[in-house]
C-alpha cells in the first residue's frame, strides 16, 4: 500500500477558484475587452466545468475569474436564492474560492444570476453576472452567424424593428416577454438574457457593473455602469414592462414589485415576491434579524427610478 | 450627348416627344461576368435615361438575368464600370465600393422586382410590413409613419388595402408582385430593375400588372430595365431593347424597330417564333 502511494503523482488540489491561471487571465482580458466596447459580444474558449453546459457555465467562468478570498457571493436563479441551481452554485464557488456567501443583494459584491436582476438598486463597486441562453439578439431574424456578425458591424438592426412591427400589427403590443432586445450605449443590440421585461430598464444608467456572458456560445458581453440602455421601441409607441398593478405578494404584502403568479386548486392565483432576497428583508423569517430593505428600482406606487425613462402606453393605430 | 426619347420625359409633358438633354441615369460598359468557366457576360454596355425602359431580351441563359443582378449590385463585375447619376455617388463605379456604402445605394436608389416573389419578400411577414422594411432599414422609427407609407405605397401598386397585413404567402401571383412593386418603389429610388416581373401570371393579370408598371413609371418618372422573355411584355413597356444572346448583345435598338424589322438573324428568329 505504501508503495503504490509513493508510485503515484503527489496529490494536487485544484487550481484556486477551479479554473487555471491562463483561463482565468483569458477570461479577465475579454472581460476588459467587453466593458470597453459595451454590448460587442467577445469570443471566448468556454471551459469544461463540472456543471452541464446550458446550467450557467458562462456565468460560472466570469465569476470565478472574478472571484477572491475577500468577495461576498449571491446566486440567483429565477429570482431565488434557495433553488437547486442557485445552492449548488454558489456552494462550488464558496469551496473553490472560499468566497464569503449572502442573500442579501446590496451586501454581495459579485451576484451571479439566472434571468432576474435584484429588486434593490444596485451600487457601484458590485458586479452582476448574468447567465445567457442565447446571446445573438439577431437570431430570430438572421439563421446565419457569420451573417448576423456583418449585420452588428454595421448597425444594421432594421430588421429587429420589423419584428417589433410585426407585434404590433398582429397583437397591437410588443409582445416578447423576456429578453426583450435593447439598445446599448446608442451602438449594439444586446439580448439582455432571459430577464423579464420588468427588469430591463434596470440596466440604463446603472451603478453596477453587468457582465452577460453564454458558456455554450462561448460569448461574452457587458453593460459598463452609467450606460445608456434603451430597449427598442418605435417612437410613438413606447417600450411597457409586464403589467402587474393590483398584484399583491401574499407572503409580505408588498406591491409594485416582480411578482410570481402561483396558480390555486380553485383557479385563482396569489402571487409573491420572485427576489426572496427581497422578501427576506421585508418580512424576516427569523425576527431577531431586521434589516431595513433597500432603495428599489420601481418605487411603492411603480415609478420607476429614472423619471420619463418609461412612458404610458399608447395603442397603435392600425 | 442627346437622344430623341420615345417617352415623354416628364409626367407633364404627356404627349409630345422632345429632347433628353439628361444625361443617361444609369451607364454600364463593358462588363463581364465569368462563373469558372462559363462566360455569363460578356461586353454589354448599356445607358438608361432618366424616365426611359430599357428591355432586355434574350432566350433562357443569355446572360440576361446576370446583367440584372450586377446591375442590382449583387455581386461586382469581373471587368466594366457601372455608374449611377444619384447624389455623392455621381461618377464613382459601384463595384469598387466597399459593402456598407454598396448597400446603402442599392436599397435607396434600386428597386428590383423578381420573376420568383420567394426571392424579394419576406413570406411569414405581413404584406404592409414588407414593405415598411425598406423605411426601417434607413432608419425611420415611427410606427404610424410607416403604416402610412406602406398603405400608400401599396394602394400605389394597386394592391387591395383590406389584406395588406396578410402575410404574401396567401396572396395570389399578381398580388405578390404588387407587394414586390410596392416594396421596390417605397423609398421612390431613381432606378427600377424588373425580372420576369409577369412570367407566371395568367394572361389577365399580367396585363393588368404591366398597366400598374407603366403608369407608376410614368407618374413617378423611374428608370426602368426590364428584363423579359416575353417579347409581348417587352412591346408593351420598353423604349429600346437590347437582345442578348450566348451573354453578349447582338443587337439594340428603339423597341419598334427591332421587333418590326429585326437585323440578326438571330433576332429575326426570335421575334418569328411561335409555338
Amino acid at each position: 500500500m505504501n508503495r503504490l502511494a509513493a508510485l503515484a503523482a503527489p496529490r494536487q488540489d485544484y487550481s484556486y477558484a477551479f479554473l487555471d491561471a491562463y483561463a482565468k487571465r483569458e477570461l479577465r482580458r475579454r472581460t476588459l475587452k467587453a466593458i470597453a466596447i459595451p454590448g460587442y459580444q467577445v469570443p471566448y474558449a468556454s471551459r469544461e466545468l463540472p456543471i452541464a453546459r446550458g446550467w450557467g457555465t458562462g456565468g460560472l467562468q466570469v465569476t470565478l475569474s472574478l472571484v477572491g478570498p475577500e468577495s461576498i457571493v449571491k446566486v440567483i436563479d429565477q429570482g431565488a436564492d434557495d433553488s437547486v441551481n442557485a445552492a449548488n452554485l454558489r456552494r462550488f464557488i464558496a469551496r473553490m474560492s472560499g468566497a464569503q456567501t449572502t442573500t442579501d443583494a446590496l451586501k454581495a459584491t459579485i451576484i451571479q444570476s439566472r434571468h432576474r436582476i435584484p429588486e434593490e438598486i444596485l451600487r457601484e463597486y458590485q458586479a452582476l453576472v448574468l447567465q445567457v441562453p442565447d446571446p445573438e439578439p439577431l437570431r430570430a431574424v438572421e439563421s446565419n452567424s457569420s451573417r448576423a456578425h456583418e449585420m452588428h458591424a454595421e448597425a444594421d438592426y432594421g430588421q429587429m424593428w420589423l419584428v417589433l412591427y410585426e407585434q404590433l400589427v398582429r397583437y397591437k403590443q410588443y409582445i416578447q416577454g423576456a429578453s426583450y432586445p435593447s439598445l446599448v450605449n446608442g451602438r449594439y443590440v444586446i439580448s439582455p438574457s432571459p430577464i423579464p421585461r420588468w427588469d430591463t430598464p434596470k440596466l440604463h444608467q446603472s451603478a453596477h457593473l453587468t457582465l452577460l456572458s453564454a458558456g455554450r456560445e462561448k460569448r461574452l458581453y457587458a453593460v459598463p455602469p452609467y450606460t445608456d440602455v434603451y430597449p427598442l421601441e418605435f417612437d410613438d409607441i413606447p417600450f411597457q414592462v409586464e403589467d402587474q398593478r393590483g398584484w399583491v405578494c401574499a407572503i409580505t404584502g408588498v406591491k409594485n414589485k416582480f411578482m410570481n403568479e402561483i396558480p390555486q386548486p380553485d383557479g385563482t392565483s396569489t402571487y409573491e415576491l420572485s427576489d426572496t432576497g427581497y422578501m427576506e428583508k421585508v418580512a424576516p423569517a427569523d425576527a431577531t434579524r431586521t434589516e431595513p430593505p433597500g432603495a428599489t428600482y420601481y418605487d411603492e406606487q411603480g415609478n420607476f427610478y429614472h423619471d420619463g425613462y418609461l412612458k404610458p402606453p399608447i395603442q397603435p393605430e392600425l | 450627348m442627346t437622344v430623341i426619347s420615345s417617352r415623354p420625359s416628364s409626367p407633364n409633358s404627356n404627349d409630345a416627344p422632345r429632347l433628353i438633354t439628361a444625361p443617361p441615369l444609369l451607364r454600364a460598359k463593358g462588363l463581364r461576368k465569368t462563373y469558372g468557366r462559363i462566360v455569363a457576360v460578356d461586353e454589354v454596355s448599356l445607358e438608361v435615361y432618366p424616365g426611359e425602359v430599357m428591355g432586355i431580351v434574350g432566350e433562357s441563359g443569355s446572360g440576361k438575368s446576370t446583367v440584372l443582378r450586377l446591375l442590382n449590385l449583387e455581386e461586382p463585375a469581373d471587368v466594366g464600370a457601372y455608374t449611377l447619376d444619384i447624389p455623392d455617388y455621381a461618377g464613382v463605379n459601384l463595384f469598387t465600393l466597399e459593402r456598407f456604402a454598396r448597400r446603402m445605394v442599392q436599397i435607396q436608389h434600386i428597386g428590383i422586382v423578381y420573376q420568383n416573389p420567394y426571392l424579394g419578400l419576406r413570406m411569414r411577414y405581413t404584406s404592409s410590413g414588407n414593405v415598411a422594411e425598406r423605411l426601417l432599414i434607413t432608419g425611420e422609427r415611427r410606427f404610424s409613419t410607416l403604416r402610412e407609407a406602406a398603405r400608400s405605397w401599396l394602394a400605389a401598386s394597386e394592391f387591395p388595402l383590406d389584406r395588406m397585413d396578410d402575410p404574401p404567402r396567401k396572396l395570389s401571383g399578381g398580388m405578390q408582385q404588387r407587394v414586390q412593386l410596392a416594396k421596390a418603389i417605397a423609398l421612390k429610388p431613381r432606378v427600377l430593375l424588373l425580372d420576369e416581373p409577369t412570367t407566371g401570371l395568367d394572361v389577365s393579370v399580367q396585363a393588368l400588372v404591366l398597366d400598374t408598371l407603366k403608369r407608376l413609371q410614368r407618374e413617378l418618372h423611374l428608370a426602368m430595365v426590364l428584363v423579359s422573355h416575353d417579347l409581348g411584355v417587352i412591346r408593351t413597356l420598353a423604349d429600346r431593347v437590347l437582345v442578348m444572346r450566348g451573354g453578349r448583345v447582338i443587337e439594340s435598338g428603339l423597341t419598334d424597330q427591332v421587333l418590326e424589322d429585326p437585323q440578326d438573324a438571330y433576332t429575326q428568329q426570335l421575334v418569328h417564333a411561335k409555338l
